[in-house]
């Protein structure tokens, strides 16, 4: 995993709350057996309209997405965020994240920023203004910052350390190995296994 | 100190904790399909990383296996590669796989209790936000993205945040015609589909004690549908004598209950949260927009969003009924359906297919609409079989398929049309959920069988 320490860049801002995963990639673009190519199923349902932010010539550029509240509901999908960062996007930030895409994101690389949402509304009206307003979103600091307004935001000490380190999760587990063998040996007896079979 | 029962449940599973660090949580069942796991598989194979427990891994095929001609090679080549891809990296890493045309091929969380592999005090996960469902039998139970799954796969531990915990009391007693389905739903119309974020939910009161596995199941699975990763129920009697004799029943069954009866929320322990609700005020509930939260009473009218306060609230019912085609105030039994779908994991079990039969055993359905019965699992279709269920909804003019999530989400050749509108028994009417443009309306099995025979949403007091 690439590490995240800052990124400045345009935003568009998708003034819709509830957005779940099924909008954000549909089922039929989750048959592929890769982690890359699925920035064609992005938001596919709305990308039909001219008029969806993403969809406005203004907004190409934009790597950071400001959505509103509860963004990344339902189906766990990890497509989801796969989508996001295929199609360019570093950030999201929205007033409240379903709890499994943030983890997520926050596994794959792509930063999920919480605010308040009258900051995200205040945010959608100045990118509004200004399209190519720039949107600094620090890591280290804990911070956003637009147009000389600094936001601070909240993110565990533990994730943002492995997210600046670009840290593979899988591998600072297997140093606890020992840990992982000292308690399968405690499990209790009666505890199904799935092999050997019984049907 | 008195803890809840998730707590409990955490508190046996942790690994290692440290401060300033999530808990490094063990695992006890990791089940797998084809859409979440492929890539997690290559990220096994580039680490030159190895599974763990085979033997605490289980694989089924469901969210794109065809519920038609299953016999056949599979018409998609996109779709056939995604299943071929899983039962070839089931083959390399050793694990157990229940493929299409295997007699306990099904849903993931219809296939784990009937084998028996979800017990109480488990910590069970699967990359599928419905793993919720394995709480009905007081298990710990949530989805998880792929980066997670190939974590579990190759240390069968999760680094996890502490969850809070929410109480919902459900206390009272169920009018007839009246579901666990509708309970659900009326909870998250209430507390909104963020309302359980952060949350792992316990369901508790005397209408929960009262209701019957499988209608526990179809509680906890919504779990997530109101942002809650999991949601789970105190076992008791009800759970121990359903996993009895299933294959994989502890063999020294006494044991395990004496346990399993530890399983409990001390009677003086605190929730962050608590939320009542009366089952005796229920009625069949049914949802008029696009997010699982958006339900009403079946009795009531399309609400007019100019009467929501909240303003984000207010856009997204807006939004909801242009998509939906509906107009503030139709009344909701007007509403003309042209699709019914029994099945998926929230109500494709047993039960819920006995129930639809008894209202339609002897009737035809609509000749306005077509009926689509998809059983949870192989094993649930060939009891309904043996019961001879299959004959009562062939003959009211149903479609009767073969096992896996089908319509519930559209990635099969099972979907909605255009502006298609469809009375469905699964978890989610999102936009174009159940395919591109479709119209989706919550209900349970009733709802859905009595919608069948009249053609707009009704329940079975309507008939």
């Amino acid at each position: 995993m690439d590490s995240f320490i800052k990124h400045s860049g345009s935003a568009a801002p998708l003034r819709r709350s509830n957005v779940d995963t099924d909008q954000i990639i549909p089922a039929v673009y989750l048959k592929r057996v890769t982690r890359s190519g699925f920035e064609d199923g992005l938001f596919a349902a709305w990308r039909t309209d001219p008029e969806f932010v993403l969809n406005q010539p203004v907004y190409k550029e934009a790597t950071i997405l400001v959505a509103g509240m509860d963004f990344g509901t339902g189906s766990s999908r990890e497509h989801a965020v796969w989508a996001l960062q295929n199609y360019g996007f570093k950030v999201v930030i929205s007033s409240r994240f379903a709890d499994i895409f943030r983890g997520n994101s926050l596994k794959a690389g792509l930063l999920t920023v919480i605010l308040n949402q009258s900051d995200i509304e205040a945010i959608w009206l100045a990118i509004e203004a200004k399209p190519t307003m720039q949107i600094s979103v620090d890591l280290e600091s804990r911070t956003v910052s637009y147009n000389g307004v600094v936001l601070g935001f909240a993110i565990d000490d533990y994730t943002r350390w492995r997210l600046m380190q670009g840290l593979d999760d899988i591998g600072l587990t297997i140093k606890n190995s020992d840990s992982i063998a000292a308690f399968e040996k405690t499990r209790l007896a009666h505890k199904p296994l799935t092999l050997p079979i019984r049907v | 100190m008195a803890t809840t029962l998730a707590q409990k449940i955490w508190a046996e599973h942790v690994v290692r904790a440290a401060a300033g660090e999530p808990d490094l949580v063990y695992i006890d069942l990791h089940l797998i399909h084809e859409v979440t796991s492929p890539q997690a598989f290559d990220g096994l194979r580039l680490a030159g990383r190895t599974v763990r427990r085979p033997d605490l891994t289980i694989a089924t095929e469901d969210h794109n296996t065809p519920t038609l001609d299953i016999d056949k090679p599979i018409a998609d080549p996109v779709s056939k590669l995604q299943i071929d891809t899983l039962r070839a990296n089931c083959a390399e890493f050793g694990l157990r796989i229940h493929s299409l045309g295997d007699k306990n091929q099904g849903i993931v969380h219809v296939v784990g209790p009937q084998l028996g592999l979800t017990q109480p005090g488990m910590t069970i996960v699967c990359g599928d936000s419905h793993t919720s469902t394995h709480g009905a039998f007081g298990a710990l139970a949530f989805g998880i993205g792929t980066s997670e799954v190939e974590h579990v796969l190759a240390t069968q531990t999760l680094p996890l945040a502490r969850p809070k915990t929410m109480a919902i009391n459900v206390e009272g007693r169920l009018k007839p015609g009246v579901t666990s389905k509708d309970i659900i739903l009326a909870i998250i119309a209430k507390i909104g589909t963020g309302g359980g974020q952060g949350y792992v939910i316990e369901y508790r009161g005397r209408a929960i004690r009262a209701l019957s596995m499988e209608s526990r199941m179809t509680i906890c699975n919504m779990s997530i549908e109101a942002g809650a990763r999991a949601g789970l129920i105190a076992p008791d009697q009800t759970t121990f004598d359903y996993i009895k004799g299933r294959p994989h029943a502890p063999a020294d069954f006494e044991a395990a209950v004496a346990y399993w009866k530890t399983l409990l929320t001390d009677a003086d322990a605190s929730f962050d949260v608590e939320v009542s609700l009366n089952a005796d005020d229920l009625e069949p509930f049914v949802t008029w927009g696009t997010n699982p939260g958006q339900g009403a009473p079946l009795n009531s009218v399309v609400p007019d969003p100019a009467e929501i306060k909240d303003e984000g609230a207010r856009q997204a019912a807006e939004r909801a009924l242009v998509y939906m085609g509906l107009s503030a105030g139709t009344p909701l039994k007007k509403i003309a359906i042209d699709t019914v779908f029994l099945g998926s994991c929230t109500n494709g079990r047993i039960e819920d297919l006995r129930a639809a039969a008894q209202v339609l055993k002897g009737k035809k359905i609509a000749s306005t609409l077509r009926m689509l019965v998809v059983p949870g699992s192989a094993r649930v279709r060939l009891e309904a079989e043996a019961e001879g269920l299959d004959k009562v909804f062939l003959d009211a003019g149903a479609e009767w398929r073969n096992a896996g999530c089908s319509m519930c989400l559209g990635m099969n050749p099972d979907q909605l049309t255009v502006g298609e509108r469809s009375a469905s028994t699964s978890n989610r009417n999102f936009e174009g959920r159940q395919g591109k443009g479709g119209r989706t309306h919550l209900v349970s099995p009733l709802v859905a069988a009595a919608t069948a025979l009249r053609g707009t949403l009704s329940s079975p007091a309507d008939l």
